[in-house]
């Protein structure tokens, strides 16, 4: 009896140990990564440990102590990075594009600023792991379309709610108002793009000038209570833009369309501006470079925007920038490709860009153009554990990750994508019935 | 402006000569060769006369005249095949009826389209271009060579290749059709009932016309049936004379079409992103069906929501012939890295890798003897490298079609447009491709607009 209830308790341990196996879920300890060159991005490669305590770069180099109980991996051979960021993406906000029902970033309205991309972040979208498992370990989720169609959030990919994922920015988008057509459905006239143009732009002078008279008032009635403030939640979210509490992040591509919004800009004495998309950038970077405005740029892997461009302006778009003396971030603006974002820098640091600024186009840069690099964006000790254990260079395309961190939870290596192959490769049952 | 309207005659110019004639000779000295087939060659030679290879090997002398390069350091590998593109046509879905195989985009070929450029740049030298997917049975396919330079759209055809047709199943046909028109197909059952219709009324006018043509010496007054392009062509898949290419994404729907050309003796078939192929690996492997397959494109729709990156690996272990497609003007830029995808995604070899975008693309489309590798006999196309084509950092050197450069990123002059309007100088900023969009509904823009436009404003 007692030797049967013994098996019965070491099967049921067993079992639990079996799916405990299955289902593997981030975890955080202490966590010793040793023997590994450690790429630090802002002081150089290093060699020796890495230490995660408490979520954080506890120690790093040569002459680490391990702590007693420390969860130890041998890195011989692997090189660690810090976690990569991109710059604008649709992860978690779109599961499937095509179907609209699951598609939220993309709200009725022009002028939507009070849309919160944080809240409609689904935190187990297929996209996540299959993107984390990829190197990207944070990513700014930004809502489409109008003239201001909400605020973006910086989200780490990991966490069970959306403030678990939440990584500390956020930015305002803006679509500026563009001459450019949207793609090959887009069937509109000349004369009717201008139209537009025109009357956009007026709205968006129209809604500015609003922001800045409803933060004048707005301003005033904190001082006077008394003054009754009607609920406007779009002239509240703007008002922080006119403060400057929060960046403004333009979407804008064509030559001219950047050449206006630098001048807008200027003349709207927007303190706290990031350009984003610039496929055209390389046209204009000086310009860009002289008005001081950082930039997040991507796809890399696209179109030309005109025929009669090179066939490689794209590709070299980031490195043109980045010589003329702009500050370039990358971005997939993409939901299930966002795991091509060490291969748009890849492709980016072939043509002009350079492997070095690459990789910080993909950390540091878009960690400071968020105002996030005390946090993330390097190693260094202090900083969040967000980073990944590889084979090797993350933008070459065989290199694999071995171990991944983000925010001091190990996060298992797997996704849909994974767990497929590993069901489909040896099928159990042939071809017979 | 006015600049622009004296470069116009200079620019055809420049073009004719490059254009006059179909294939050349040169030399390539000293490369590491990848012939995909026979290994790899260091500091090796290859000779290609008259647009064909003649010699593979050390210290070739070239004939007298012969062009000769230097690839000391670089990569030469075969042309690189893209097995489904619809780039260089006019027309991509004739999307009005279920069955529209009478059609064929070889009559709408555009040999001015900047897109073949475009791709010569990123080391194509062929493609299958394709019909798109709103119908069932939608219309042939050719395949071209990107004779880029070319003003004659026949001087694009790869003549003699085997003729290909698209065929469609799943959201693309049930929404063009059974959502679009309310007519037959709206499901998956009924893409199959659509094709099996074709399938039988195609035999019974093959034996209608078998009937006539015996009867007719002896019976003068033996009727004639009713001539059907549509049937005869389907007539033909029969016959084995038309390769199928079907798009196709769910397991069910593959399986289906496995069983109905297997009904109907259809053998010569390859599926196109076959996204869930994967999961019915060994029952193509069986039935010797191709894949041919995106690197990792997923969720764009429903139909390719349980996909995995993992799908070429998967499918080439379980010994499916797999290839590695575009669809697409800008991703067909980079396929060598699509096919580098398949390391980091299932660890296969470098000359595994290879095969996905040469010799593989190049079985399903039937011209396996003619292109697809480096080896003596074979057409003379190949893209050169400055690194390894699978490293993410190498750029495409020079791109030679049937022994005639065509892409060489020394002389690329930047705008390599043909045809210049000299109303537009510069042609108006257009952000296509941003995000994936389904190039196989092209022609249903109509369509696209209700369903996507309208839907958002």
């Amino acid at each position: 009896m007692r030797n049967k209830s013994g098996f019965l308790i070491l099967f049921m341990l067993l079992a639990a140990t079996a799916l405990s196996a299955q289902v593997a879920k981030p975890r955080k300890g202490t966590f010793a990564l040793t023997n590994a060159t450690i790429e630090t991005i802002t002081n150089g490669a290093q060699k020796g440990t890495l230490l995660i305590q408490n979520g954080k770069i506890a120690a790093m180099g040569a002459s680490v102590t391990i702590p007693a109980g420390a969860e130890t991996f041998d890195c011989s051979g692997l090189t660690i990075y810090p976690g990569m960021i991109d710059g604008g993406s649709s992860v978690g906000l779109s599961e499937v594009s095509s179907i609209s029902l699951t598609v939220d970033n993309d709200e009725i309205g022009d002028i939507t600023p009070q849309m919160e991309a944080l809240t409609a972040v689904n935190p187990n979208g297929a996209a996540i792991p299959v993107t984390r498992v990829s190197g990207v370990t944070t990513t700014l989720v930004v809502p489409q379309n109008g003239l201001l169609p909400g605020t973006a959030a910086l989200i780490n990919l990991v966490g069970y709610t959306p403030d678990q994922m939440y990584a500390g920015a956020k930015v305002m988008a803006m679509n500026f108002p563009s001459a450019g057509r949207r793609g090959f459905f887009d069937q509109r006239s000349e004369e009717d793009i201008k139209k537009e143009v025109e009357r956009n732009q007026k709205a968006m002078n129209e809604v500015f000038d609003q922001a800045a008279l409803f933060a004048r008032i707005d301003s005033a009635a904190q001082k006077d209570p008394s003054l009754k403030k009607d609920f406007n939640p779009e002239m509240q979210a703007l008002a922080k833009v006119v403060r400057g509490e929060l960046p403004l992040m333009i979407e804008v591509n064509s030559a001219e369309d950047i050449k206006a919004a630098i001048k807008w800009v200027a003349e709207r004495k927007l303190k706290r501006v990031i350009f984003s998309g610039v496929a055209e950038g390389w046209r204009v970077a000086e310009e860009i470079a002289k008005a001081g405005i950082p930039v997040i740029t991507g796809p890399v892997l696209a179109l030309p925007t005109r025929a009669s461009d090179p066939y490689d302006a794209p590709y070299a778009n980031p490195g043109l920038m980045h010589k003329a003396g702009v500050k370039v971030a990358l971005r997939t603006s993409s939901a299930e490709n966002a795991r091509r974002l060490p291969y748009n820098a890849g492709f980016a640091a072939a043509y002009g860009m350079g492997r070095e600024a690459a990789l910080r186009a993909v950390t540091i840069v878009p960690a400071q153009i968020f105002g996030v690099d005390k946090e993330m964006g390097s190693l260094e000790v202090g900083k969040d554990a967000t980073l990944f254990v590889s084979t090797g260079d993350p933008f070459e395309t065989k290199t694999l990750i071995k171990y991944l961190f983000i925010d001091g939870y190990l996060v298992p290596i797997d996704s849909r994508h994974i767990q497929l192959y590993n069901e489909f490769l040896n099928r159990a049952t042939g071809v017979e019935k | 402006m006015k600049n622009s309207l004296l470069l116009l005659p200079l620019l055809l110019l420049g073009v004719w000569g490059f254009a006059q004639s179909k294939t050349g000779s040169i030399l390539l000295k000293n490369g590491t060769v990848l012939t995909v087939t026979k290994g790899t060659l260091q500091n090796t030679d290859v000779l290609i006369v008259n647009g064909k290879f003649t010699q593979i090997g050390k210290n070739i002398v070239a004939p007298a005249g012969t062009k000769v390069v230097d690839v000391t350091g670089k990569y030469v590998m075969p042309g690189i095949i893209d097995a489904h593109s619809h780039i260089a046509i006019d027309a991509v879905n004739e999307g009005t009826a279920p069955v529209t195989s009478e059609v064929w985009v070889g009559d709408a070929l555009d040999p001015l389209d900047i897109s073949i450029y475009r791709a010569l740049a990123g080391g194509i030298t062929s493609v299958h271009t394709m019909h798109g997917s709103a119908n069932a049975i939608g219309g042939q396919c050719e395949t071209i060579k990107l004779r880029y330079g070319a003003y004659n759209p026949e001087d694009l055809r790869m003549e003699g290749a085997p003729r290909t047709i698209k065929f469609a199943l799943g959201e693309n046909p049930m929404r063009s059709h059974g959502e679009g028109r309310g007519i037959q197909p709206r499901t998956r059952m009924g893409v199959e009932q659509v094709i099996r219709k074709a399938f039988a009324d195609a035999r019974d006018y093959d034996a209608a016309w078998a009937k006539y043509n015996a009867e007719k010496a002896a019976n003068p007054r033996a009727l004639q049936p009713v001539y059907n392009r549509r049937l005869e062509t389907v007539a033909d898949i029969l016959k084995g004379n038309i390769i199928v290419h079907c798009h196709s994404y769910r397991a069910d729907e593959i399986y289906m079409l496995l069983n109905v050309c297997r009904d109907f003796g259809v053998k010569k078939l390859c599926f196109q992103h076959v996204n869930e192929g994967f999961k019915v690996a060994p029952e193509l492997a069986a039935f010797g069906a191709g894949a041919s397959v995106f690197a990792d494109w997923w969720a764009y729709k429903f139909e390719v929501y349980y996909s995995t990156a993992y799908n070429a690996a998967i499918l080439t272990r379980n010994g499916v012939v797999t290839s590695i497609n575009s669809d697409d003007a800008e991703l067909m830029r980079h396929l060598y890295h699509e096919a580098a995808k398949s390391q980091h995604f299932g660890g296969l070899s470098d000359d595994e890798a290879l095969a996905l975008i040469t010799i593989n693309p190049a079985k399903q489309l039937g011209v396996e003897n003619r292109i697809g590798s480096i080896e003596v006999g074979k057409e003379g196309d190949v893209a050169v490298f400055d690194q390894h084509p699978l490293s993410v950092y190498a750029i495409p050197q020079l791109t030679i079609v049937d022994g005639i450069i065509r892409f060489d990123r020394q002389n690329d002059k930047k705008d390599m447009r043909l045809e210049v309007d000299p109303a537009q100088p510069i042609p108006a900023f257009n952000m296509e491709n941003y995000e994936h969009v389904d190039r196989c509904m092209q022609g249903t823009e109509d369509l696209w607009y209700y369903l996507f436009e309208n839907e958002k404003h």
